[in-house]
């Protein structure tokens, strides 16, 4: 491996975006813009831009810091106040980061919430977890959202309407009455024109992957390739120049034949190309990662970058359509499809991606991902038969990130697939 | 009138036939009858009943059924009832069955259906999706709708168009076995020596599976039991019992807790069955628009409704305070969501509005409760011992 890797012109332009916001969310009372808490399943991206608000998404705070070791004392705060160990890391991180000051991973305070605008989108927990907020800042306005689920792998007229009357009668009122701002729906189609200028980007990116060596790795790097889409960016030419831009690079590294970057540097074989489903840890994010890398493994596709939005399958925002377009985009997040759907986008991730296995990482504290993953598995296994691994993990607490337990486990997998590839290339001869 | 004990002993077997017989039987005396099976929490059962079906609660094996293939399907660390469900299905318990409901209440049970489906068990399953939006014109017309998906899917299935007097009929049946179920926890809350809570337990858990008519008569002559002063009143605090709502105790849990000093004068083990607060509209000309309108106005609080207009620590702090109870004990499904994510809004709130709790969390298949029956005695004896009053601060 060469040396830490130089920060490619996009990683510098993110880190911009995301200083910036959070610059301003630091200067939000001085400056009058109204705070916006939301999740990144079903965030309204465009609606809060037309309101001018400034989103905070708690779920990046929680994954931020655990990324940066505090995650540990946040939880052990939270589980002081009568939180169980058992329950989503994501919200006792946040809920002790709030106890201990709200201080955000940039080390700037974060303001409190004007809204919390519950996209209640593909996972319950979403619910509580405002519903928690809720007593903590009796000010701020929760707007609920709900979105139905695909249970019938479908999103059906009375689906959208339901949401759309939703959007009507009470998210967009209600905004209007925080922010004093008038819903103005040119505005929101303007967002939404970029937004789908940002998603086909992001699609050609992860696309990418068809190309041997895969020039990206789609989950540990892709990961930070979501960043702007996902948090409040989506929407805007910020977000369309980080796409382009980061897409030019990609297409330099197939130019000259290159396998992702890491943060060692560069991938120099590509022995495995393997579907992630799951969210990854990231209190180890790193040691996570090198594991795969170490062993030649890149990750061609991942459900996890598709928690914010599903586009692979030729979805788009519709500026023609505004409000039945937002609907649809929350309806059509990962977690918001049924276990079938889930099903069928991993195949059609590892037949198009042309991986060799399907590697899922269990998230202990994550039903929304993971209740239901070792049916899907089986399914996957006996409709491709290609080999599946399994690990367990945890999204922000380091008591459950066994570092010798999944090494082990993947390295028998990655012995498995070296088999497999043996067997294969004697039979080919 | 059959004794207080037939009743009870018919009760207790009928709640645990996990082949679920009677249902069966009742499928079998007459052509195009149909069986849905329900997950907990609540579903309107009236409108099965008015297509001319039966509705069946499915609420996992208990400490009875083995898990083998169900484990197969979950992980530890989440809750035991989706594998027990997983293994009654798989084991056939459940082939008699046309239909799968699954109601919108946490994303274990959400992501059931979806295995259910993918297995293609049973001729349809319907993930419920209960609304989080309370305004009648939003919320209640997409509840109006789910209702809707399930009649089309019995009527593929029997033919059965139902129509506004059916339902209102069915309207009907359900509000008397609420009234009556309602009535019991009234007299339970001055004498619950008359009828220990595990019997009160297999009463109303027996109506899952059988017809609501049976259920009705059956009722009918508890009522008429407990109206009577029977029993031997014992030195037990009153509690209520808050988060077992889902996956279901074992048996002996629920009756350890009663053994161990302390009377349950309200809970929420079968939730679904008393959902809904007070009457449905039995008259309207629009039964479907009753029963949403009774859900988004009517229902006890829930875990798995959205509850920031009306807070559920407050509501449940009211019915302490009407049932006279000491205290409240918070029983949680292991790995329960919901339940457990409830947990500090429930016990910061209580913490100061003076309320004595304490919280245990459970599995169906564990029957051994040593430790928290020691717990539940000693929280009993601390409130007898320094808290003869009920809580009145609200
Ligand atoms: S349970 Fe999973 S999907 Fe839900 S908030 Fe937590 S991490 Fe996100
Ligand atoms: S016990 Fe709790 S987590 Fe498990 S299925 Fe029931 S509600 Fe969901």
């Amino acid at each position: 491996m060469a040396q830490e890797a130089q920060k490619e012109r996009s990683m510098i332009l993110q880190k911009e975006m995301i200083d910036g916001l959070f610059n301003d969310l630091a200067k939000a009372k001085e400056t009058g813009k109204k705070v916006c808490y939301t999740f990144i399943p079903g965030n309204l991206s465009e609606l809060i831009r037309t309101f001018d608000m400034l989103p905070v998404y708690p779920e990046i705070n929680a994954l931020q810091s655990a990324m940066r070791k505090k995650s540990a004392a946040y939880i052990k705060e939270a589980e002081k106040n009568a939180h169980s160990e058992d329950v989503c890391t994501y919200v006792k991180c946040d809920v002790g980061m709030m106890m201990k000051g709200n201080i955000g991973p940039t080390g700037l305070k974060i303001p409190e919430p004007d809204i919390l605008l519950l996209s209640y989108t593909g996972c319950f927990t979403f619910l509580k977890w405002f519903e928690t907020l809720k007593r903590e800042y009796p000010n701020a306005k929760v707007i609920m959202v709900h979105t139905p689920y695909q249970e019938n792998a479908q999103m059906t007229p009375e689906m959208t309407q339901y949401m759309v009357k939703q959007f009507k009668e009470e998210v967009i009122p209600q905004m209007e009455a925080v922010t004093g701002i008038k819903y103005d729906e040119e505005k929101l189609k303007r967002h939404l024109v970029l937004a789908k200028e940002a998603q086909d980007l992001i699609t050609k990116i992860f696309d990418t992957t068809k190309h041997r060596p895969s020039p990206i790795d789609a989950y540990f790097a892709g990961v930070y390739y979501i960043g702007p889409i996902n948090i409040g960016f989506r929407g805007t030419q910020e977000a369309v120049d980080y796409y382009k831009e980061l897409y030019s690079e990609i297409q330099e590294r197939i130019r000259l034949g290159l396998g992702p970057i890491t943060p060692e540097g560069e991938m120099k074989e590509e022995k495995y190309r393997l579907v992630v489903e799951g969210p990854p840890n990231w209190t180890s994010f790193r040691e996570f990662w090198k594991i795969f890398y170490d062993m030649g493994a890149v990750i061609v596709a991942s459900s996890y970058t598709k928690v914010g939005g599903v586009y692979d399958m030729g979805w788009r925002h519709d500026s023609t359509r505004p409000l039945e377009s937002l609907a649809e985009y929350c309806m059509n997040c990962y977690t918001n499809l049924s276990i079938p759907q889930r099903i069928d986008l991993i195949s059609k991730c590892i037949t198009e991606y042309s991986a060799d296995g399907y590697v899922t990482n269990s998230i202990k504290s994550c039903n929304s991902f993971s209740a239901g993953q070792l049916g899907m598995m089986r399914e996957i296994e006996d409709r491709l038969e290609v080999p599946v691994g399994f690990i367990e993990s945890d999204l922000v607490d380091p008591r459950y990130f066994s570092y010798s337990n999944i090494k082990n486990r993947l390295e028998s997998y990655f012995q498995m697939l070296e088999q497999r590839r043996i067997i294969k290339e004697t039979e080919v001869v | 009138m059959q004794t207080l004990k037939e009743i009870v002993d018919f009760c207790k077997f009928q709640s645990f036939d996990l082949n679920f017989t009677r249902a069966k039987a009742w499928k079998e005396e007459k052509e195009g009858r149909v069986l849905v099976g329900y997950m907990p929490i609540y579903f309107p059962r009236e409108i099965i009943h008015a297509a001319g079906g039966m509705a069946v609660g499915v609420f996992g094996g208990g400490d009875i059924k083995q898990i083998i293939k169900g484990d197969a399907y979950y992980q530890s660390y989440i809750c035991h009832i989706p594998r027990s469900i997983m293994e009654l299905a798989l084991d056939k318990h459940m082939d008699h069955f046309d239909g799968f409901i699954f109601p919108s209440i946490c994303d274990v049970i959400r992501n059931l259906s979806g295995i259910f489906k993918q297995k293609k068990i049973g001729k349809f399953v319907k993930y419920m999706d209960f609304p989080q939006n309370f305004l009648p014109q939003i919320g209640g017309v997409f509840y109006q709708q789910e209702m809707q998906h399930v009649l089309k899917y019995i009527k593929e299935i029997n033919g059965v168009e139902v129509t506004t007097e059916a339902l209102n009929h069915s309207i009907d049946l359900y509000n008397k076995n609420r009234q009556m179920i309602d009535f019991i926890y009234k007299i339970r809350q001055d004498f619950p020596w008359r009828l220990s809570i595990i019997d009160v337990y297999h009463i109303i858990r027996a109506g899952t599976v059988i017809t609501v008519e049976e259920h009705n008569e059956i009722l009918e002559q508890v009522c008429e039991h407990i109206k009577n002063d029977i029993g031997v009143r014992q030195d037990k605090i009153k509690i209520v019992i808050s988060g077992a709502f889902c996956e279901q105790p074992a048996m002996g849990l629920i009756k350890a807790i009663e053994d161990a000093g302390c009377y349950v004068v309200d809970d929420d083990y079968m939730l679904g069955s008393r959902m809904i607060l007070g009457d449905v509209d039995a008259t309207s000309t629009n039964p479907l628009e009753a029963i949403s309108n009774a859900y988004i106005k009517q229902s006890q609080y829930s875990s798995s409704i959205y509850d920031i207009d009306n807070p559920k620590e407050y509501r449940l702090a009211k019915i302490v305070k009407d049932r006279g109870a000491n205290g409240v004990i918070f029983a949680s499904a292991s790995f329960c969501d919901p339940s457990l994510l409830d947990a500090p809004i429930f016990q910061n709130a209580f913490n100061k509005m003076g309320i004595r709790y304490i919280a245990f969390q459970y599995s169906e298949n564990i029957n051994q409760y040593k430790v928290i029956k020691e717990q539940v005695g000693a929280f009993a004896d601390s409130i007898k011992l320094w808290d003869d009053e009920p809580v009145l601060a609200l």
